[in-house]
């Protein structure tokens, strides 16, 4: 992927590269609305998937800190988001406040999970984060009592939408001719935070900051010994990944107009994690793959299966649900047989090919 | 005297630490000066390499405590150790080993350098132009301890001899006013083991004092100003290297007896 956008050694090459991309994401909601709205609003929540895959890669994939309890700041910053925006307090702050807002919460949140661990690695780590994620949901689930905080698992229904003036992402309007429905306004809102995340983590990990967090991946000890300040940069890792979560969640909450515990739930976490993993720790183009392909693949099942097996077996012989359990078993023994290290492993890999 | 100009760079004050019921070092006192190669021998489980370990603030010591260019660093973390200015390579190698060489000597720049998350993220022109500086020093640093031809190559790929070097180099990037080199030259041969020589002459005419524990007895009678001798955490014996191999508890600690210690070809 990066040798297409090799701005040093192809500067042409990448502006057309990029172009393509360009037109190819403006096109994009257009033909899939063609197809029916239901996958716009699939491709908004794998966009969401993304930005917390990208977020979840700078804590794993460039820190190397094992967590699996990161739908916990998703659910963080979405809840913020929520409270502050619905009928529940009868509270509607701008979202321009509570997405910056929802970030800093969930960054604050990252800051109190990563002090007390960071003498921890690996397993250790992956379970006390795997703890952390499970309270904060058992909180939202049970905050309804004293005092209704959080509304329990019934959720917090009727969150605002994004809006800017009279301009309100969940309405549909005709601009320049063209029917732009609320999905559609929220994917180009979406493709825009994921460029500027995307832009975050490139920059970070091609600087003395990604470095640094490379160097305690490595080996924490020698880092310590070359003067980096392993547990600053420890909790910086956590409060970026966390911070990057909240500004998910609130978009999710926004797009959804309803949010209750049962979406933070453990497997969500243990799905980011997979997307991470899939696609290539620590590179940014294959987390972003990672998360598209999980987050498509499963849709993708649900709308084929059902008339594929009706047009071969005249009936229904195994749920979309099974075969998606199946495929990503089998995904995952093909996986660590052929590409332990991701689809696409990260730049270091290479650039040593390369030389060779 | 001014602080700049004191003769001393280290002083170990009665350095004390204890594992359990074993006593890794009792009571070191010793003096490196500025400008010195000094060396650190004495026979495995000496208490060497814990004495680098607490030097470096991986262990505290249980007593005494080091001064290093006229401050106390008791209780400071290693990376702290490190900002004050003494870089260490490690008896089993730790380098980076899935990041190229270049970059294993760009993280040693870290300590001397500043850009922060929005310096990174924002990347202005003095985030880029330090950006620049440390990767042009890293190189300057690779030429210097000759892996220069292998920047690109992971750190783990490299021969055994070009990992002791790139740990070196990774150490001076750091700008230490004092390398502690834990047995660079063990399992080198013996051309390594003579350009090696080359490299910590190089580097002691540039500026940095040397601490080095070695196995090497011609390496460190022919390159040490100045050896101490530990044996079960003690120290044994402290001069220069002509009077040490011939001092009996010396010869009786390597060899258990009273045998003459060949060292044939030290300088």
């Amino acid at each position: 992927m990066q040798q297409f956008f090799d701005f040093k050694r192809n500067p042409q090459g990448a502006w057309v590269g990029i172009a393509l991309v360009a037109v190819a994401l403006i096109v994009l909601p257009w033909v899939l609305a063609g197809i029916g709205t239901a996958w716009v609003r699939i491709t908004n929540l794998a966009i969401l998937f993304v930005l917390l895959s990208l977020g979840l890669n700078i804590v794993v994939g460039f820190a190397g800190l094992l967590d699996l309890g990161y739908i916990a700041f998703y659910a963080v910053g979405a809840y913020v988001y929520a409270l502050l925006a619905s009928p529940h307090f009868d509270l509607h702050l701008p979202f321009w406040i509570i997405l910056p807002l929802g970030a800093a919460v969930a960054c604050l949140f990252g800051v109190l999970l990563g002090a007390p661990t960071l003498k921890l690695r690996g397993d250790y780590l992956a379970i006390v984060t795997l703890g952390f994620g499970e309270i904060i949901r058992i909180f939202l689930n049970n905050l309804s009592q004293p005092v209704n905080l959080t509304n329990g698992p019934q959720g917090i229904t009727l969150i605002d939408p994004f809006r800017i003036g009279s301009f309100d992402f969940a309405k549909r309007e005709t601009i320049l001719g063209l029917d732009f429905t609320g999905p559609v306004k929220y994917y180009y809102l979406l493709v825009l935070v994921v460029i500027v995340i995307i832009v975050i983590n490139l920059r970070l990990q091609n600087s003395r900051i990604g470095r640094a967090w490379e160097a305690i991946r490595e080996d924490e000890i020698a880092a310590r010994a070359m003067g980096i300040n392993t547990r600053n940069m420890k909790l910086l890792a956590f409060a970026m990944g966390a911070s990057f979560g909240g500004v998910s969640g609130g978009i999710f909450a926004a797009t959804q107009g309803f949010i209750s515990p049962e979406s933070f739930v453990l497997v969500e976490s243990i799905m980011v994690l997979s997307m991470v993993v899939l696609g290539g720790m620590g590179n940014v183009f294959g987390v972003i793959l990672g998360a598209v392909l999980l987050s498509f693949v499963p849709e993708v099942l649900r709308y084929t299966v059902e008339p594929v097996q009706r047009a071969l077996f005249g009936r229904m012989l195994i749920e979309p649900e099974v075969i998606r359990m199946l495929l990503f078993g089998l995904a995952l023994v093909l996986m660590m047989l052929y590409r332990p290290a991701g689809i696409l492993p990260s730049a270091l890999r290479k650039r040593e090919l390369e030389r060779k | 005297m001014t602080p700049g100009h004191r003769l001393e760079l280290l002083t170990a004050k009665g350095i004390s630490k204890r594992f359990g019921g074993v006593h890794a070092l009792s009571d070191v006192d010793f003096t490196i000066n500025h400008g010195e190669i000094y060396g650190l021998i004495g026979p495995n489980g000496a208490g060497k390499t814990s004495l680098f370990n607490v030097l470096t603030g991986i262990y505290s010591a249980d007593g005494g405590a080091f001064v290093f260019d006229g401050l106390s660093l008791a209780g400071l973390k290693p990376n702290d150790v490190a900002a004050r200015g003494i870089a260490r390579t490690f008896q089993n190698i730790r380098l980076f080993a899935n990041l190229s060489a270049l970059e294993n000597v760009m993280i040693g720049r870290h300590v001397r350098t500043h850009a922060n998350v929005f310096g990174a993220i924002l990347r202005d022109a003095k985030t880029r132009a330090e950006e620049q500086a440390i990767e042009a020093r890293a190189h300057e640093l690779l030429e210097y301890v000759g892996v220069a031809t292998r920047a690109n190559t992971l750190a783990k790929h490299l021969a055994y001899g070009d990992q002791r070097r790139l740990e070196i180099a990774r150490a001076l990037a750091t700008e230490p006013k004092l390398l502690a080199l834990d047995e660079p030259a063990a399992g080198m041969n013996a051309t390594e083991t003579a350009s090696l020589k080359g490299l910590l002459g190089d580097i002691r005419r540039d500026g940095t004092t040397i601490l080095l524990i070695e196995h090497d007895m011609k390496l460190v009678m022919s390159v040490c100003d100045r050896v101490l001798v530990l044996d079960y955490g003690k120290k044994i014996a402290e001069g220069t290297a002509h009077d040490v191999q011939k001092d009996p508890k010396v010869i009786a600690a390597y060899l258990g007896g009273e045998v003459t210690l060949n060292m044939k070809g030290a300088a």
